[in-house]
């Protein structure tokens, strides 16, 4: 599988990667994490830090699709966890 | 002033040019980008390539009020730093060209997300012009917009438009020319950095100020090396020298963060214009996309629908493509083949076989691949026009991901099976350069139908009952070698590291079938113009390699470079008939069989499958079945991976590359199979 290392050593209080969000969970972007390709890619789909995300579909394996802006993204499972959020509860 | 230019005045040429005005037209991709284009220019457009990239180029004309427009359509791109060829194009265009008028297309139903782009264009020296698409989409999606606040906040004309009904095109144009001619008045507010940045920012201003070269901005600049933008650090780097670099980047790498900052800037600003312009946001109901998706993309439906829309695809294939191909060879190529022969009767013999094999013949050849490029063509790009691409992509990433790549190849390796032709140009879809190269590299180690057919053939010639089961071991063979080959080039050409998967899942929408229509007519154009050359030279050398000298295959150039090849072919238990067999091939794979045909006399000494059963082992017949199968390409697709990859090198390395697997392949086989029989 993709393999970018650890990208977030350690963690930050009360955010998780956001592969660790389920189906239909909310949460806000806390920080984002990558080479500066990777980041120029996530931040021009609309991954900046205080956006808020809804996880669409997540099987625990395979890639996810979240909604983001008005926009539904598909990314895989190693650049979800290259984004830090925090959950949000509705 | 007339006297200092006495030869310009009486010359009427600026005034022609003065009726002609530059525009181009940017938006990100999904927004209706080629409805638009296409709506305005219609036929008029030509397609090629940007110069030196293999990025599609499109330019057409418009006109307006006597006033003609050349309209350039730039790559869709989702932002202007450059991360891709494309966005390096569009943000070149803008600062070198300086278009009378920019048009930004888009997309009113994700305006926040869409609106990224503006934020860039906004920083550029060329007027713009906004125009709100798909304002049809957003009302029904419960989102209400007013494109007077909006161009109010921006500071810059905004038009809102629904372009596959033509709607608001009238206005679009209208506003293009009034501020092409200034009568619009421009006073656009773009985007400021993050507050916390903005001191660095000046900072860097301050240390670049005399070194920004000509037509480029000094605050644009400033900011691409702050989002650590490779092509600007890299110009700037070489102007200022390293000792003025040196302290510019000491101020960089204190804050190589500075890429999330300025993003989020632009995001604020976005955030700001909409707050004023949305009236009534998204309403929570649950739309059509959201619906579909729910089966597209889960992990057992998704694929269950993705096999089904396959399956239609090879239907209509085989349906309507295969008999129009036998059409045309019946009744085209045939006949013309056969009307040049009586023609040139009186002539010398040569004459008649280099027009009606050579160059009849090779033509032929492509013209029948027409009918299945064009049926490719249209239901590729009615599945992308539709936004399943993007879902199949999806359902097959996790699969793609072994042989290093992602799931937006799949749909184009998976059209090989019909032919490797459209299977090679199908690889448009792809996005990352590195990724659309490796695909087109494998796309030959799928098994087309043509190559399946002459399996099909030499299979049950061989080994009669058990050629179902050979046959498709040979597929499998065929496919696991092109995965293991995708890992391997993954490894050793791009050091294993693939391209981020990160995409959009556009809207659903109908299709709109003339943007399908004209896409289908470029491409076929396109191949048959660049391709075709190729194809056709390749075509008559080879008919002359078999035909001179004497007009005898058996004592012809190529049954001498067979034997010659012999040593080469005795490795795989081959002689040199095979292996004139298999140079044949390269032309079109069917050729093998009528080659082996002509070398054995068949008809007058039996059917051709009793006498190959008699002449050669089951290990030589595997192992030719082998090296077959995993053969150099025919000429049309390395036609194809030629015009796709603008490169020689990359067709050389390709072509090499199959050589060595196959005839690797077929030595191993031959000896294996020897153990056994």
């Amino acid at each position: 599988m993709r393999n970018y290392g650890v990208p977030f050593p350690g963690g930050s209080v009360g955010a998780m990667p956001l592969d660790a969000l389920r189906s239909g969970e909310h949460g806000v972007v806390v920080q984002l994490a990558g080479g500066r390709r990777l980041l120029g890619r996530m931040t021009a789909l609309g991954f900046t830090p205080g956006a808020e995300i809804t996880v669409v579909q997540n099987f625990g394996r395979g890639p996810l699709i979240v909604r983001i802006r008005d926009t539904r993204v598909a990314l895989g499972r190693g650049e979800a966890r290259h984004i830090l959020v925090r959950r949000q509860s509705e | 002033m007339s006297s200092c230019h006495p030869v310009q005045a009486t010359v009427a040429e600026p005034t022609a040019e003065q009726d002609t005005l530059l525009v181009a037209l940017a938006g990100q991709p999904n927004v209706g980008k080629s409805t638009l284009f296409n709506l305005l220019t219609g036929l008029s457009q030509h397609v090629g390539n940007w110069p030196g990239k293999t990025v599609e180029r499109k330019e057409g004309t418009f006109t307006f009020r006597g006033t003609t427009y050349r309209l350039v359509d730039l790559p869709g791109t989702y932002s202007l730093t450059a991360n891709s060829a494309e966005e390096v194009i569009a943000r070149e265009f803008i600062i070198r060209e300086r278009p009378d008028v920019v048009i930004a297309l888009v997309d009113a139903a994700t305006l926040e997300r869409s609106l990224y782009l503006v934020a860039e264009l906004i920083s550029l020296p060329a007027p713009l012009v906004v125009a709100l698409n798909m304002m049809d989409v957003a009302e029904q999606e419960g989102v209400r917009i007013e494109p007077e606040v909006l161009q109010a906040a921006m500071g810059v004309p905004v038009v809102p438009m629904v372009a596959t009904r033509g709607e608001g095109v009238q206005a679009l144009l209208e506003t293009v020319d009034r501020l092409a001619r200034g009568e619009i008045p421009y006073n656009p507010k773009p985007p400021r950095i993050r507050a916390d940045h903005r001191e660095v920012l000046e900072k860097i201003e301050a240390l670049i100020a005399d070194f920004v070269p000509a037509p480029y901005p000094r605050e644009w600049v400033a900011l691409k090396l702050l989002e650590g933008d490779r092509e600007i650090t890299q110009m700037m780097k070489e102007r200022m020298g390293p000792k003025r670099w040196e302290p510019v980047h000491e101020v960089l790498r204190a804050h190589d963060d500075a890429l999330v900052a300025v993003a989020s800037g632009r995001y604020e600003w976005i955030g700001r214009m909409v707050r004023a312009a949305v009236t009534r946001p998204r309403t929570g109901q649950i739309g059509l996309t959201e619906r579909l998706d729910r089966w597209a993309t889960h992990p057992l439906w998704g694929l269950i629908i993705l096999a089904g829309m396959l399956g239609l695809v090879f239907w209509l294939t085989y349906a309507i493509g295969t008999p129009l191909q036998d059409l045309l060879d019946t009744y085209v190529v045939a006949v013309l083949a056969d009307a040049a022969r009586t023609a040139l009767a009186g002539g010398p013999p040569w004459l008649a076989g280099l027009i009606a094999d050579g160059v009849i013949g090779g033509a032929g050849s492509m013209l029948t691949f027409l009918p299945i490029l064009v049926i490719f063509f249209a239901v590729m790009g009615a599945l992308e026009d539709i936004g399943y691409l993007a879902r199949a992509a999806y359902v097959m990433d996790g699969f793609m991901h072994m042989m290093g790549l992602h799931g937006k190849s799949f749909l184009p390796l998976f059209l090989g099976f019909g032919c490797n032709v459209p299977a090679v140009l199908g690889t448009r879809v792809i996005e990352s350069r590195r990724a659309r190269l490796l695909t087109l590299l494998l796309a030959p180690l799928v098994p087309c139908t043509a190559r399946m057919a002459v399996i099909a053939f030499l299979a049950s010639a061989f080994f009669g009952p058990a050629a179902t089961l050979v046959s498709w071991g040979l597929v499998l063979l065929s496919l696991a070698v092109l995965a293991l080959s995708g890992a391997i080039l993954n490894r050793v050409l791009f050091h294993g590291q693939r391209a981020a998967f990160i995409m959009e899942l556009p809207l659903y929408h109908l299709p709109n079938w003339r943007t399908i229509g004209l896409t289908v007519w470029q491409r076929s154009l396109a191949f048959v113009r660049k391709a075709g050359t190729l194809i056709l030279a390749v075509s008559v050398v080879v008919w002359a390699l078999s035909t001179f000298p004497g007009g005898d295959i058996e004592k012809s150039l190529l049954a001498q470079v067979g034997r010659w090849l012999e040593p080469v072919g005795r490795w795989m238990g081959l002689d040199w008939r095979l292996m004139v067999a298999l140079l044949t091939s390269f032309i079109a794979k069917e050729n093998s069989i009528a080659t082996l045909g002509v070398l054995f006399g068949a008809g007058a000494n039996g059917g051709l499958a009793d006498i190959l059963v008699s002449a050669f082992s089951p290990a030589t017949a595997l192992a030719f079945l082998v090296v077959q199968m995993l053969f150099i390409p025919c000429v049309a697709t390395v036609g194809a991976i030629r015009q796709e990859t603008g490169s020689w090198r990359w067709t050389l390395f390709d072509v090499g590359f199959l050589l060595v697997i196959s005839l690797l392949g077929g030595a191993l086989t031959y000896h294996l199979a020897s153990l056994f029989w």
